[in-house]
């Protein structure tokens, strides 16, 4: 398994983080390095076996479905870095 | 007083020996001393120390003690603490201070603790050696006979470790997601507690991997982990995975017999290559457990070796998911671009730290179309496999000891050079985060270089109880009092 630029390119694009073109090469090699050890999970017969999400072993509870927080936008916007009003501010994305 | 354990501690501060204020700026005053040496602290916040000092002198003086009144703690920087700046080691979060207060921290603030600081960790606790925090390396107050060469605390939980060991704390919070706990623990001689998926609440602690995290204390003996584990866990509503359960007194399960108790050795855990050292104290550690009456059994749990793989693909995927939210818009720093997309990349590149940036990248390719299946699903599958291995074996021993970790600590800039043979840090450890099950580290001895070296005790789930007793029976009968160079209380 080796991940080529144009992979590389594409997951990064996907994962919204810049990577300057002299650095997918370089970053190819080493997430493939990470994914050629990886690869060794097909060696196990996994037919039949439930998928295990958690290490939770529970029920997930359910709780009342009434509003049970809010009004605090003051406290949710102060760590943002631009804010207009209540709300979040970021550069224009409808022209 | 800096010989003093928690327990000590707690113990003259009820008899009046000396005050929490007294003790508080003890510690306060080796902290400066010390930490420009360790990097352990990255923010340390005397003046709401020495309030809860008085006002936990206020209370004992009430005859109102509870769990840790008065005790100086370090809190990991993953843990929110309500207008104190969090971190999580990363440069995204340098202006980020919470309005909110993580359960675990208020839970050890209900019980009287005092915070002397935050502490250092590797960025988003993604590391063995706490050399990715974006604030620079920690430094192991141990160091190999005759080389002054700095080695690594280990990771993620390296401030808290580090500081424990250099008694800049009498104990501090940690979390542990593959090894954070444990692995930080045995390389700075010192114990930790890795508790059952849910013990905990995650509520208020920056997540990594949400299925994995769970937080526990680190401490200088097995039973200041009980205490404070006792304050820390607890059901928590605000943790869809908190289990319903009563906290058991963990301090009582420290002086429990082991007698007649089944101890498991896995056998796939002697992998080819284990240093003779690890292999012999690993011997030792059982014949000592067999001395005081326990069952030596052999084990096998056949997929112990795909537990690391498949943990880099689960870990990943959930750190990928998790960390979406550092966008430059919600949380402190941004780097601007020309549209919202350019704003969001730039700032994630700024932001985020090398290994952050790898493991995101794999997280991304593993859950991507075309890929979930072979990765993701199947990694899901073999997870299910290996908490089958602990299951069976669970029924028929009480509890598996092996070494925590595959060496001692090592030097700073050492298993840089390649990410998988920094991940193998986490061999021993990784299992109980795939399945959940509790885990501790306790010192055992010191390797031919004079470095602590430390032995995991595994337990069935919710059965830290005996995790703690078998844990406490190594300690007694190891003895273990070797201290590092770089302590408080000793000068220069």
């Amino acid at each position: 398994m080796s991940l080529d630029p144009a992979t590389v390119r594409r997951i990064a694009r996907l994962a919204r983080i810049r990577v300057s073109e002299d650095q997918l090469a370089p970053l190819g090699a080493e997430l493939s390095g990470i994914l050629a050890w990886i690869e060794q999970l097909n060696e196990v017969n996994v037919d039949g076996v439930e998928p295990l999400t958690g290490a939770a072993q529970m029920a997930l509870r359910l709780r009342e479905d009434v509003v049970n927080d809010g009004g605090n936008a003051d406290a949710v916007l102060s760590n943002a870095p631009d804010r207009a009003g209540a709300f979040y501010a970021v550069p224009k994305v409808v022209e | 007083m800096f010989d003093l354990t928690l327990a000590q501690a707690r113990d003259g501060l009820r008899k009046r020996d000396f005050s929490a204020r007294e003790l508080t700026d003890a510690y306060l005053g080796a902290v400066a001393a010390l930490n420009p040496k360790l990097n352990a602290y990255l923010l340390v916040t005397e003046a709401q120390a020495r309030a809860q000092a008085d006002a936990a002198d206020a209370a004992l003086a009430r005859g109102e003690a509870a769990n840790l009144t008065g005790i100086p703690l370090a809190i990991k920087d993953l843990f929110c603490t309500k207008g104190v700046r969090t971190t999580a080691g990363s440069r995204i979060l340098e202006h980020f201070v919470p309005p909110y207060e993580s359960t675990v921290t208020a839970n050890l603030l209900r019980d009287g603790a005092v915070f002397l600081g935050k502490v250092n960790l590797d960025e988003f606790a993604m590391g063995s050696s706490n050399m990715t925090s974006a604030y620079g390396p920690v430094a192991n107050p141990w160091t190999r006979r005759g080389d002054n060469r700095p080695l690594v605390p280990g990771g993620s939980s390296g401030g808290s470790a580090a500081a424990v060991a250099a008694r800049l704390a009498l104990g501090a919070t940690a979390t542990d997601t593959g090894g954070s706990i444990r692995q930080p623990a045995a390389f700075c001689g010192i114990a930790g507690i890795k508790p059952t998926y849910g013990r905990c609440s995650r509520w208020g602690i920056v997540a990594f991997a949400s299925s994995l995290d769970q937080a526990g204390p680190i401490a200088r003996t097995v039973e200041d982990c009980a205490i404070m584990l006792r304050s820390m866990a607890g059901f928590d509503p605000k943790d869809s995975t908190s289990a319903d359960l009563a906290v058991p007194d963990y301090q009582a399960a420290c002086h429990r017999s082991v007698k007649g108790l089944r101890i498991g050795v896995p056998k796939e855990y002697r992998s080819e290559g284990m240093a003779p050292e690890i292999e012999a104290m690993w011997q030792q550690g059982l014949a000592w457990l067999r001395d005081q009456g326990a069952d030596i059994v052999d084990v096998s749990l056949p997929h112990t070796k795909y537990a690391l793989p498949a943990y880099y693909i689960v870990a990943p995927a959930e750190a990928s998911s998790n960390l979406a939210r550092y966008d430059g818009v919600r949380f402190s720093s941004r780097t601007d671009g020309g549209d919202l997309t350019e704003l969001y990349e730039n700032s994630r590149a700024a932001g985020f730290g090398a290994e952050v940036q790898r493991r995101v990248l794999i997280g991304t390719y593993v859950l991507s179309a075309g890929y979930y299946d072979a990765y993701y699903i199947r990694a899901q599958k073999i997870r299910a496999l290996i908490l089958k291995d602990f299951t069976d074996v669970f029924r028929t021993v009480d509890a598996l000891v092996t070494p925590t970790a595959p060496s001692a600590a090592f030097g700073q800039g050492e298993k840089m050079d390649d990410p998988v043979t920094m991940y193998l840090n986490d061999v021993f450890t990784g299992p109980a985060n795939m399945s959940g099950i509790p885990g501790l580290s306790v010192p055992a001895g010191l390797d031919s270089q004079g470095l602590p070296l430390g032995l995991q005790v595994l337990g069935k789930p919710f059965d830290e109880e005996t995790v703690f007793a078998v844990g406490a029976a190594i300690e007694r009968a190891s003895g273990f009092s070797a201290l590092p160079g770089i302590r408080a209380g000793v000068a220069a």
